[in-house]
């Protein structure tokens, strides 16, 4: 908005005469814009207050919280925080806790919606297509609290339909919900079911864009059905795979708070505290604000990163990228 | 419709390959379908059904021996009533902060004209990918006297920038330039032709979003169990984990598993009164959802234009 010309900066006096010239564009453009500002302006505030001062309290992170000083912490410690976590005997079961929940349902959460969305567009049919749909997104819209709910009934270890049902086939005496190797399987099972089918939608609407006449060419060549989809089908998701892996990876160390701290019980936390859990226990249930400061924020940047580093290689490789 | 007629024909079966393919196909949806919609189904009938015949494994697929009884202990359960109250009251002011507060920024953020858009857009996309994480919020709710407050359950969420995207690309990609062009020679200024024009064009995407954000406020589990202790503000969310998973007590004295009488009698009649809680909870967006489907994945292929 202060567009200063190379001409006038020369001269005392133009730096003088730039002042008001900036300031009158700026009246200029709010004389203008200000309905638009107004509009705006809630949704900024509310970004600046609840996002940016908590961004601005990281800082803490590197200080001793004071109760008094609130939010921007008191003295400096520098990165004593971030040695005493390196240092202290959870961390790397936390972090080998959080890499293998998080990494397990990226891959496997990422490949179903993609082999569901190509199974959906084989079916002949709009209403039979759109029946599945719609049950398959279903789940989507129901609360951690109940699907973790739903697991503890049907897994439970007396009556549960799903300990019944594996007993059928002579399985007996399994706890799923006590076991340290259920866990994993149980987490990523259950988000798989939840989310399969919603996020099947974008790929879905892909496939629908392709063009019907290179199935067409491609049954007159002779091609079989699983040839099409390999060779049609499957190069048309590659854009939104790529943009939808990127985003992914800016998840790498994040995973579901709420359905994992639902889950933990004192039989599976040697593989189920992770990160978050961890930020929340130590934080908030035991009131060390600088330290969950320091864990947390250790968390995001290392997600960062990796945001960062997926969106440059695919801006290399696929010529996709976020920004 | 010229191109459904092609897919036809090119989806036809001409070979026993291709049939044994369309067969192999329709078994795994029909799979899908089961596995996706029985244990909605079989919470269904088990919360009717009588406890000990769900609990020796003589319901599957019909409901044996109707029992109420789970039913009428929630009845008389005043958490989940109240639990229930606070959702709803959440949810509805919730929704209308979100839509009040999204809405109009999307539309400014969404003329080309207005320059710093850009700048603007930066800031909200980029408090996705990096924020301050939970302990500098939590203290920052509680400067604001903001904890154990109800309106933290409305405040902290009011934008959720990914809806905002989703609106924004809306308003760009829908409302034809022209019409802005015409209300501005008849005088109109930015509010007038927001309210009058852009709005009633866009009831749509008012919809995706304004459902988007209800589901958020009444699945909200998260906002009640970090920054809320009075129990009397909690929402059903935090009843809900009570009953289903920490296993509390009710009122009637049901509920409470031991956890060592397995398949003891107050085991049986808590897991009747789970099945019971997940149905009432749940119930209001099953009853929806087929109104709301077609919404929510508009939402979806409208967001993925911008990624």
């Amino acid at each position: 908005m202060t567009a200063v010309s190379p001409a006038q900066t020369g001269s005392g006096t133009g730096a003088v005469r730039t002042a008001p010239r900036g300031l009158r564009a700026l009246t200029r453009h709010f004389h203008r814009y200000w309905q638009l500002w107004v509009m705006a302006a809630p949704a900024i505030a509310f970004v600046a207050v609840f996002a940016y001062i908590p961004m601005y309290g990281l800082q803490l992170a590197f200080k001793e919280f004071d109760f008094s000083a609130g939010i921007t912490g008191g003295d400096w410690v520098g990165l004593k925080y971030f040695k005493q976590f390196f240092e202290s005997a959870q961390f790397w079961t936390l972090m080998r806790n959080t890499v293998v929940i998080s990494v397990t349902t990226l891959v496997v959460g990422f490949i179903a919606p993609i082999a569901l969305a190509l199974l959906v567009n084989q079916v002949v049919g709009r209403r039979r297509k759109k029946f599945l749909q719609t049950a398959t997104y279903l789940p989507h819209f129901i609360s951690i609290v109940v699907i973790v709910g739903m697991l503890q009934v049907f897994l439970s270890p007396t009556s549960g339909l799903i300990t019944r049902f594996v007993e059928l086939f002579g399985v007996t005496g399994t706890n799923f919900l006590g076991s340290s190797s259920a866990f994993v399987p149980v987490y990523v099972i259950s988000e798989v079911w939840q989310h399969c089918g919603w996020n099947s939608i974008i790929y879905l609407a892909a496939l629908a864009s392709v063009d019907t006449q290179l199935y067409e060419a491609a049954r007159i060549d002779g091609s079989g059905r699983f040839t099409i989809i390999r060779h049609i089908d499957v190069p048309a998701l590659i854009p939104t795979m790529v943009v939808l892996l990127i985003l992914n990876m800016g998840n790498v160390l994040n995973t579901g708070f709420e359905k994992i701290f639902l889950m933990q019980n004192p039989l599976n936390l040697g593989v189920s505290e992770v990160i978050a859990t961890y930020v929340y226990k130590i934080g908030i249930l035991s009131n060390q604000f600088s330290y969950g400061t320091a864990i947390g924020l250790f968390n995001t940047l290392i997600n960062f990163a990796f945001l960062v580093a997926a969106n440059q290689i695919a801006k290399r490789v696929a010529n996709t990228s976020l920004w | 419709m010229k191109p459904t007629t092609q897919r036809r024909t090119s989806l036809r079966n001409r070979t026993p390959g291709d049939l044994a393919f369309t067969i192999g196909v329709a078994v795994t949806c029909v799979l899908i379908l089961f596995l996706t919609l029985y244990p909605i189904y079989f919470v269904m009938i088990a919360s009717i059904s009588d406890p000990t015949m769900v609990s020796t494994g003589r319901v599957w697929f019909l409901p044996q021996g109707i029992s109420t009884f789970g039913y009428e202990q929630i009845l008389d359960d005043s958490r989940i009533w109240t639990g229930y109250r606070n959702t709803i009251i959440y949810t509805v002011v919730g929704t209308a902060v979100n839509l009040l507060v999204t809405l109009p920024a999307a539309y400014a953020l969404s003329r080309r004209e207005f320059r710093p858009r850009r700048v603007l857009m930066f800031v909200f996309a980029f408090t996705m990918f990096f924020n301050g994480g939970l302990i500098p919020l939590y203290l920052l709710l509680r400067d604001l006297s903001l904890l154990d407050n109800w309106l933290v359950f409305i405040l902290p969420t009011a934008v959720n920038v990914y809806n905002l995207i989703i609106a924004r690309a809306f308003f760009e990609n829908s409302l034809p330039e022209e019409l802005y062009e015409a209300a501005t020679l008849d005088g109109s200024n930015y509010f007038q032709f927001f309210l009058k024009m852009a709005l009633p064009l866009s009831m749509a995407i008012i919809s995706v979003i304004g459902l988007y954000y209800l589901v958020q406020h009444w699945n909200d589990f998260f906002t009640g169990l970090v920054f809320v202790r009075d129990y009397d503000k909690q929402p059903l969310q935090i009843v809900l984990r009570d009953i289903l998973i920490s296993n509390q007590a009710f009122s009637g004295g049901a509920g409470g598993s031991g956890g060592s009488g397995g398949g003891s009698y107050a085991q049986q009649y808590a897991d009747q009164i789970k099945y019971g809680v997940i149905v009432v909870s749940t119930l209001p967006i099953i009853v929806l959802y087929p109104f709301m489907q077609r919404y929510f994945e508009k939402g979806v292929m409208i967001g993925s234009v911008k990624g």
